[in-house]
């Protein structure tokens, strides 16, 4: 096995733009699932209506500032059509519902119905949406090298694409510190320990889970626009299992932590590039290629029930924090 | 990444496999169909090939021009498929308008008829190329009953599988997220004892639905029962399912692959009442579903066992109170449950004649309209949901692109959420 290889594949995974993407789907999830209570399992659908949000309005030669915001309000207007009926329900029909939902978006995005726009399973290559943005880059056109780390600055899976989504990250990060320590904050750790109580103190309940609902939503509508950003918006690589991915994520770093979703994505990806390039190396004879990506994804299953039936506050949470019932 | 996997080709219908004389495809929920008819100002052109393939070379289908022009080509799963007119077949009386108009690109999708026009004339005088149209035809009152019959055969197929999940959500308050996986299991299972063990096909159900029973009970001895000791948290649970479910799920993509595996070994004729014409493995999906659920019903209804499980659901604590033993209960529900759902998925796979890895994973979100719509944690209320459900989702292809049936599912799911989230059949105070 080729060790240098190993390490910088595996290093790679730390600055990826997907991990950045990642990072900031779990953070939204955090904010609906770690703060709220909210049990949201349609996180990818969130980030895939943003993705095409973003896609089509840049297709339609629109700059990049416009197209972010087209997507993520997309997102809000998803997470307002899922939230009116169901958030004055139980618990778990949300998750119904956002399961379906996102689903729904992933089979329509795929069909030929909107192929106009989506074009289909084929999925939008992101050379038509993705000028305007690497326009905008400060950068010197050419590669750098720091360390192990060595891209292209202004391509689409460059140095430029990973500074914007880490920075979009930091301030995701700074946001929710910001909130979660403000009276609004305390009110959403108050709907998740007890909705009633909350409700006694003349509170609307709806109102906020709603909130939470939109504000973690739009995280993840940009966090579409970002794991688009360097190859391509495919429906189907949103679809369930990333909503899962995120989740494992999320459990993995710690929900209801400032950083667990950040660190957790990074564990994650650099965990499963680590084991996917094992096993390669290691396995070539017992595994065809093509059994790769399933095994891994049996790994993160196994994860997640372990995870939850075992630490469910992850490695940085507290588990007086977790509010594990269904309300 | 999933790609790949998710664009399986589907085993061809029955109907399609080899008609040269009098060309037919029948447009349904899991078929579509590119045809045409190839014709000059002399006439219908016979005898020439055209062959429908799409972009990833994953599909390839040929199709030789009837005595009156026409051709048609059954058509897996929605794509971009690459319509080639074969010249060299082509009669000396008759010659392409515009050479460059041949192939053709043409997207279709399952669930409707596509037309490829070639513009033959009689010399090789340039004129207007191909053109090509989409549509999913007229309703006429045939296709309706047509769409009626898949409809029940989808819901009641469906309900077998809501059954369990109201079953398991009824008596531990769990929404089950791997039930789908369930549904794939059976399936799959009936692929193994039919084609690849070459057992007679109601032998392989039989023992695909056991073996989907006995996963139940594994998984209650070996993960639910031992979380329901140290009181883990419904939500817990929920996620645990899902964890299941995505484990499962690749599981099944590591041991069977991305395609979509046929599991009878020879294909099944059709047959016709009046207007409806279904393959045969269909109505005996259908009679055994009835068959079964009529079972369930009356040992819900009738035995002693039956009527502890629907005190379990009502109220878990009185029922324990009054002697019931829940733990042997609940044990229970997850082997009928898992049995159930694995019959479904035996039946889908033989009315389909196809099985694949994401089979149960639709299916899920179907299941969840239909108990959502019946009524959350009631048996009857996910059986007649279901039959709702699978009518409204196979009627719908009539007017709306068969891509958007599960749009259709979940819309009524958000409405019935909107002006009565308790369900048809269920009590107000479930929900709050």
């Amino acid at each position: 096995m080729n060790w240098s290889d190993l390490l910088s594949l595996t290093a790679g995974e730390l600055i990826a733009p997907t991990t950045a993407a990642y990072a900031l789907a779990a953070i939204g999830l955090n904010i609906h699932f770690g703060f709220t209570g909210l049990l949201n399992m349609g996180q990818a659908g969130f980030m895939l209506v943003g993705a095409y949000g973003f896609a089509a309005t840049a297709q339609a030669g629109q700059g990049f500032p416009l197209s972010a915001l087209v997507g993520v309000g997309c997102s809000v207007v998803f997470a307002l059509i899922l939230g009116i009926p169901t958030l004055k329900l139980r618990g778990d029909y949300l998750a119904i519902v956002t399961i379906s939902a996102a689903e729904i978006v992933r089979l329509i995005g795929r069909s030929s119905v909107l192929s106009d726009i989506t074009n289909g399973a084929a999925g939008i290559p992101a050379s038509r949406f993705n000028k305007d943005f690497l326009g905008l880059s400060v950068l010197p056109d050419g590669r750098t090298a720091l360390g192990p780390f060595a891209y292209a600055n202004n391509v689409g899976d460059g140095w430029w694409t990973r500074i914007v989504a880490w920075a979009a990250v930091l301030l995701a990060v700074l946001l929710v510190w910001r909130l979660m320590s403000s009276p609004w904050g305390r009110v959403l750790k108050g709907i998740r320990e007890d909705e009633d109580a909350v409700r006694s103190l003349g509170k609307s309940v709806y109102g906020y889970k709603m909130q939470a609902l939109v504000l973690g939503g739009a995280m993840a509508g940009f966090a579409g626009v970002l794991f688009v950003m360097p190859a391509s918006v495919q429906p189907d690589a949103m679809g369930r299992s990333m909503t899962f991915f995120i989740w494992t994520i999320l459990l993995l770093g710690g929900a209801a932590t400032l950083w667990g979703p950040v660190i957790g994505s990074m564990i994650f990806f650099v965990a499963l590039m680590f084991i996917k390039t094992v096993m390669r190396d290691v396995l070539p004879s017992v595994l065809r290629p093509e059994q790769l990506e399933p095994l891994a994804g049996i790994l993160v299953g196994i994860t997640l029930m372990l995870l939850v039936i075992f630490r469910p506050q992850g490695i940085f949470g507290d588990k007086k924090e977790l509010m594990l019932d269904v309300r | 990444m999933l790609a790949a996997a998710l664009v399986g080709v589907i085993g061809l219908q029955a109907e399609s496999a080899s008609a040269t004389a009098a060309v037919t495809c029948v447009a349904d929920a899991e078929t579509g169909c590119i045809g045409g008819t190839l014709q000059n100002t002399a006439g219908p052109v016979e005898g020439v090939t055209i062959t429908v393939s799409n972009e990833d070379d994953e599909f390839e289908e040929s199709a030789t021009t009837a005595a009156n022009g026409t051709w048609a080509v059954a058509i897996p799963g929605r794509a971009r498929y690459t319509v080639e007119l074969d010249e060299s077949t082509l009669p000396s009386t008759a010659a392409l308008a515009d050479s460059a108009e041949n192939p053709v690109e043409q997207l279709a999708v399952v669930g409707a008829s596509s037309t490829v026009d070639f513009n033959l004339v009689l010399d090789a005088t340039p004129s207007t190329g191909g053109s090509s149209s989409t549509t999913t035809g007229t309703v006429t009152p045939t296709r309706l009953l047509q769409q009626f019959a898949l409809g029940i055969r989808y819901g009641l197929i469906l309900a077998l599988a809501a059954v369990g999940l109201s079953l398991i959500y009824g008596t531990t308050g769990m929404s089950s997220f791997s039930h789908g996986e369930q549904v794939t299991l059976g399936a799959l299972l009936t692929f193994v004892f039919s084609i690849q063990l070459h057992w007679p096909i109601v032998l392989s159900v039989l023992a695909a639905v056991v073996l989907s029973a006995a996963s139940g009970w594994l998984q209650d001895v070996g993960i639910w029962q031992p979380l329901r000791r140290r009181r883990v948290g419904l939500v817990q649970l929920m996620i645990v399912s899902i964890g299941l479910s995505l484990a499962l799920q690749y599981a099944f993509q590591f041991r069977f692959g991305g395609s979509t595996l046929q599991v009878l070994p020879s294909i099944a004729k059709s047959w016709s009442i009046g207007p409806i014409r279904l393959s045969i493995p269909s109505y005996i999906a259908m009679g055994c579903a009835t068959i079964v659920l009529v079972g369930v019903a009356l040992f819900l209804q009738r035995t002693r066992t039956g009527r502890a499980t629907r005190a379990i659901s009502d109220n878990p604590a009185l029922a324990a109170a009054s002697g019931i033993d829940v733990d042997k209960i609940i044990r229970l529900v997850w082997i009928l449950a898992t049995g159930l759902a694995g019959l479904g998925g035996a039946l889908l796979a033989l009315a389909f004649n196809g099985a694949a890895w994401d089979l149960g994973l639709q299916m899920l979100l179907l299941m969840f309209a239909a108990v959502t719509l019946g009524g959350l944690g009631t048996a009857y209320g996910a059986l007649i949901g279901s039959l709702i459900i699978g009518v409204v989702v196979e009627m719908s292809t009539l007017w709306l692109p068969s891509s958007l049936k599960f749009a259709v599912a979940l819309l009524i799911l958000i409405l019935v959420l909107l002006i009565r989230p308790q369900g048809i059949l269920g009590r107000a105070e479930r929900v709050g």
